[in-house]
This record gives C-alpha cells, sequence and structure tokens, in this order.
C-alpha cells in the first residue's frame, strides 16, 4: 500500500521565479494496483514520480510506504522499496559494465553489498536464465558491454533489472517514448507479463492516452500539479480518448490547449 | 643507458605503479579528477620516514603512512560529498594544506634515512652472495606490483567494487539501485589515496630520504602512466586496466630515463618535468591517430572503464 498525503513541491523556492509542481496531492495505491499518469508537459508527472523514488524531497506532506514515512529517504536508502525504469534507456544500465554486471548490480538492490564476487558462476547462471525468457539472444552475450546494445535491448534489460528483486512498487516514466513503435511495443509487452506474474503495484507515466486508458487498473491525469480526473474500474472500462478529454474539459471549464501531447 | 640506470628505472616504474592504480580509481572508476596524490605522497614517505626515525618499526611505519593518505583522501572525499565542493577545487585545498601538515608531521622540510631500518634493510643480507640490493629491489617491486594488482582486481569485481565503478560511470542509476553513491566516493578516494601513500612510504625508504617537495608533479606522472598504459592496452577489462597501469609506469620510466640518458638530444634532469608533459600529451594524441572513435565526443568516459 502506498499512500501519498498532500504533498507540494515547487522549484526555485522562496524566489520570484517559484514555480509550483505539485500542490497537494493525495493519492492511494493499494497493493497489486496498475496505475497509468496521463498529463500534459509541465503537469507534475515527473515530479510526483521523483517524489515517489526519492529524488526530489516533497516540500510539504508525507509519503507512506507499507506505512512507513519515507518522505526523507535518499534514493538509495529506499531502493530495496522502490524501483524505476528511466525514459532514457542509457540511464537505466551502466553501459561501461557489461549484462552481468549490470544484471549483478540489480540482484544487490536493497541488499548489504559485500566483497563476495559479484558474478560469480551461480549469478551468471541465474542472469542467462532470466535473459532468455527475453528472446533477444542476449543470454549468450553475457560479457558484453551493455552500451553494445540497442536502446531498445537496454530497456527491456532495465525493466528486467528493476524486476529482479522484490519491491513494494514499480514505477516507469515513459519508458517506451524513446523507443521506435515496434520496439516500445514489445517493452509494452513485457512490461504487462512481468507486472501481472509478480502482482506488482505500479505507477506508469505515459504520454499516451490510449496506452493510459488500455494498460493497467486505473488512471488518473495531473494537470497544473494537481489530480483532475481518477478513473478506475468499469467507470475506466468503457472510456475512450474522447470521453478523457471531455470530462478532463468538464472538470476544469478549459480546453486541452496540447492535445498533440496527450493523444 | 647503463645497467643501473636501466634497473633505477625500473625500481621506479614499478613503485610509481602504486601511484597509478591510485589514480585510476579516482580519474577512471570514480571519474573524480583528484589532485590530493601531490599531497598525500610526500605524506605518506613524511610519515613514515618520521615514524622510523622515531624508533617504529619500518612495517608498522610504512602501515601508517596508508592510514595517513586515506585519510587525506577521505578528507577530500568528504569536501566534495557532505560539503559539496567541486571535486577538483576539494583536492586542491586537501592538496595544499598537506603541504603545512607535511612540515609538521617532519618537523622540518628533510628527514634523511640513511642507517636506518627499513623495508628493505632485510635485501642487504643478500649483499654478501653478490645479490646487491639494486638488483634485488626491483625483483621485490614486481612481486608486490603483482600482488597489490591482483587484490585491487579481486576488489574491483566484487559487489562493492562493482558498485563503484557504477558510481562513476552512472550515479543515477547506482542509487537507482541502492548505491549510496557517497559513501562509494569516500572509500574509493581513502583507498586511492591509500595506494599513492604507499608508494610514497616505500619511495622514502628506498631512496633513503622524505622531502616536503617529494610531491611536485606525482598527479601528472600517474596520470601519464594511466593514459600511457591504456594507449598500449585496451583496458576493456579491470584485468587489463590495471595491468595498463603497471607497465604505463614502467614505459614512463623507461622512456625518461632514455630520453635523459641519450646525450645526443642534450636533455637535463631538469627537463623531466617538460618531458613528462610532452609525453603525456603524445599518449593522448597516439590512440586517437589509430582509432578515431577512441576520443570521441565522451572523452575519458569512452575509454579505460573496462569491465
Amino acid at each position: 500500500m502506498i499512500r501519498i498525503e498532500a504533498i507540494c513541491k515547487a522549484f526555485n523556492r522562496g524566489t520570484a521565479m517559484e514555480m509550483p509542481a505539485l500542490r497537494q496531492v493525495s493519492l492511494d495505491i493499494p497493493a497489486g494496483q496498475f496505475v497509468t499518469v496521463i498529463g500534459s508537459n509541465g503537469a507534475g508527472k515527473s515530479t510526483l514520480l521523483n517524489a515517489l523514488a526519492g529524488e526530489a524531497i516533497p516540500d510539504e506532506g508525507r509519503i507512506l510506504i507499507d506505512e512507513i514515512d519515507v518522505t526523507n529517504w535518499p534514493t538509495s536508502r529506499r531502493a530495496g522499496l522502490v524501483a524505476r525504469v528511466f525514459q532514457d534507456p542509457l540511464i537505466g544500465s551502466c553501459g561501461t559494465l557489461t549484462i552481468a554486471e549490470n544484471l549483478s548490480l540489480a540482484g544487490c538492490r536493497g541488499q548489504t553489498r559485500g566483497l563476495k564476487r559479484a558474478t560469480s558462476q551461480a549469478s551468471r547462471d541465474r542472469a542467462a536464465a532470466l535473459l532468455e525468457r527475453l528472446g533477444l539472444g542476449l543470454e549468450s552475450r553475457l560479457d558484453d558491454l551493455m552500451e553494445l546494445l540497442s536502446g531498445g535491448q537496454r530497456q527491456a534489460l532495465s525493466l528486467l533489472m528493476a524486476t529482479l528483486t522484490p519491491m513494494k512498487i514499480l514505477l516507469l516514466d515513459e519508458h517506451t517514448a524513446a523507443l521506435d513503435p515496434k520496439t516500445g511495443a514489445f517493452v509494452l509487452g513485457l512490461t504487462r507479463q512481468i507486472v501481472a506474474e509478480q502482482n506488482l503495484t505500479t505507477l506508469m507515466v505515459t504520454h499516451s492516452m490510449t496506452q493510459a486508458l488500455a494498460i493497467g487498473d486505473r488512471t488518473i491525469m495531473l494537470h497544473q500539479g494537481e489530480i483532475v480526473l481518477d478513473v478506475a474500474g468499469e467507470e475506466r472500462a468503457g472510456l475512450s480518448v474522447q470521453d478523457l478529454l471531455d470530462m478532463f474539459q468538464r472538470e476544469r471549464g478549459e480546453i486541452l490547449d496540447d492535445d498533440s501531447a496527450l493523444a | 643507458m647503463s645497467m643501473i640506470a636501466l634497473l633505477g628505472a625500473i625500481e621506479l616504474g614499478l613503485l610509481f605503479a602504486l601511484v597509478a592504480q591510485g589514480v585510476y580509481l579516482s580519474f577512471r572508476v570514480l571519474q573524480f579528477p583528484d589532485l590530493t596524490v601531490d599531497g598525500s605522497f610526500p605524506l605518506g614517505a613524511a610519515v613514515a620516514a618520521t615514524a622510523i626515525i622515531s624508533g617504529i618499526d619500518p612495517y608498522l611505519a610504512t602501515l601508517l603512512a596508508i592510514f595517513a593518505g586515506a585519510l587525506a583522501g577521505l578528507v577530500t572525499g568528504w569536501l566534495n560529498v557532505r560539503l559539496q565542493i567541486l571535486h577538483l577545487l576539494a583536492s586542491i585545498l586537501v592538496m595544499i594544506a598537506l603541504y603545512s601538515i607535511n612540515l609538521r608531521v617532519m618537523g622540518r622540510p628533510n628527514i634523511p634515512l640513511l642507517g636506518e631500518t627499513t623495508v628493505f634493510t632485510p635485501l642487504e643480507a643478500f649483499e654478501a652472495d653478490g645479490l646487491p640490493s639494486y638488483m634485488l629491489l626491483p625483483v621485490v617491486l614486481l612481486v608486490l606490483a603483482v600482488v597489490v594488482k591482483f587484490f585491487f582486481d579481486r576488489f574491483l569485481s566484487s559487489e562493492i567494487g562493482l558498485a563503484m565503478r557504477a558510481t562513476g560511470a552512472n550515479p543515477r542509476m547506482a542509487e537507482a539501485q541502492g548505491i549510496n553513491t557517497g559513501r562509494m566516493i569516500l572509500l574509493g578516494m581513502a583507498i586511492s589515496n591509500g595506494f599513492v601513500a604507499f608508494a610514497g612510504a616505500l619511495f622514502a625508504q628506498s631512496q633513503g630520504a622524505a622531502d616536503v617537495t617529494l610531491g611536485v608533479g606525482v598527479i601528472v606522472i600517474g596520470l601519464a602512466s594511466v593514459i600511457g598504459g591504456e594507449a598500449l592496452i585496451s583496458p576493456r577489462t579491470v584485468f587489463r586496466a590495471t595491468l595498463a597501469c603497471i607497465v604505463g609506469s614502467l614505459l614512463y620510466r623507461l622512456a625518461v630515463a632514455a630520453a635523459l640518458n641519450a646525450d645526443f638530444v642534450g636533455l637535463k634532469a631538469q627537463d623531466l618535468n617538460l618531458v613528462t608533459a610532452i609525453l603525456v600529451v603524445l599518449a593522448m594524441v597516439a590512440p586517437r591517430t589509430r582509432n578515431p572513435f577512441r576520443a570521441s565526443a565522451t572523452g575519458g568516459a569512452n575509454r579505460g572503464k573496462g569491465k
């Protein structure tokens, strides 16, 4: 259970340039729920994700993960509770380390690291078995440097790395946005598969309204740092993208001017 | 070049291989340009020499020197990580501070160690058998360089070592994987400067004196070794990268000795720093002419990380 209690976050705080990114956002995500987040540029999607990940510490409010207050925990401390796939495939993994080493790094997430050899035969076998399911032939390239892989391959691996060890919430930050449509669809399919298999609590930010409605159990829309729409269950099942836009217009009394960013 | 000059060059090369591995750890693994080295090298020499003339066992004195160096590295890391001072500036501040500290430690600018018992004194026992210490010393230092390399390689391929390499290569990813990058920088800087102080302690004992000016240019020599070695042995793996440090350090000393001994060139000892600077430039340019992709926009990150 993830509980976000009235968090606020502003950039350039206390200056004339103050820019509120989140205003009193509250959100409860029950265990096992898959939430998709939409909103135009600057709506606060990334800040919400960063607040959960620990990269942006809220100015006000609290974040509880299974009743533990993690609001002020740095990223590395909460890594055992929060896993993340970044938008940029180059950030999710280490280009100058091998595939086996990257998987080993991810395998230690949330655990104390020691002086044990990082890529023992046992861990290499485990890595190879994991890679086999991707069907990309990576299991025979364990000692290749990560930077030799394509963006799609790296993103698929980032996803695998994020879900390698148990976590309380999986954060997906537009993780298919930087990929070509075919590769994006592959990574998205893999995401659904893994999330369903491990019954993960998931928060996925996306630019695509179609995608947001097609995947997961619940969709929230952010606008100017506030949650303006929150639909789930039957209400959500029959929704089209046009319905969403209409709902937004009724709610806010304004028309989304940046449709292209939401379509 | 005479036999003694050649052996002397090899001896220095193997000794400074320790400095090269320390510089590799800070510059390449952690991507932390660390000039503390110019202060921690004479610090190692000063602590070891002062301890030895106060009657402390030379092995213990060397160990003390390593700890002193590690502490200096910790201070640099702390200035950067906790006080958020730019890494280069943090290391320069500590380097400058160490000049005063080294003078305080020694109480004077120079401590001769002639006639004192050092870690190399046992070698003198073999002189009766016709094995002078200037011939044995390179052998001992070679064994030491190989042993240090073995443990360093093993460390860098451990879970902590991998975390340290991730910290330098991709700090954001490292944090997301639960690695406390600040702590890794502190640990890495301590180990790096521990290596350098170790070299300083051994240098003072093999040369028979500690001097407050020993450190001038040590960082450039270390960098020259790392870069030169990488130009020769592409550092695709940790094993190759640390081997490149040793080979680069040896090569640097041999090149310097050759340049200074070739009478027709007319170079003198005072030209050493100029020769070093030119060697570094040559080593940095050489791989680019062979492979235009190596020194691309990503520069250092592209090179020298190994696996």
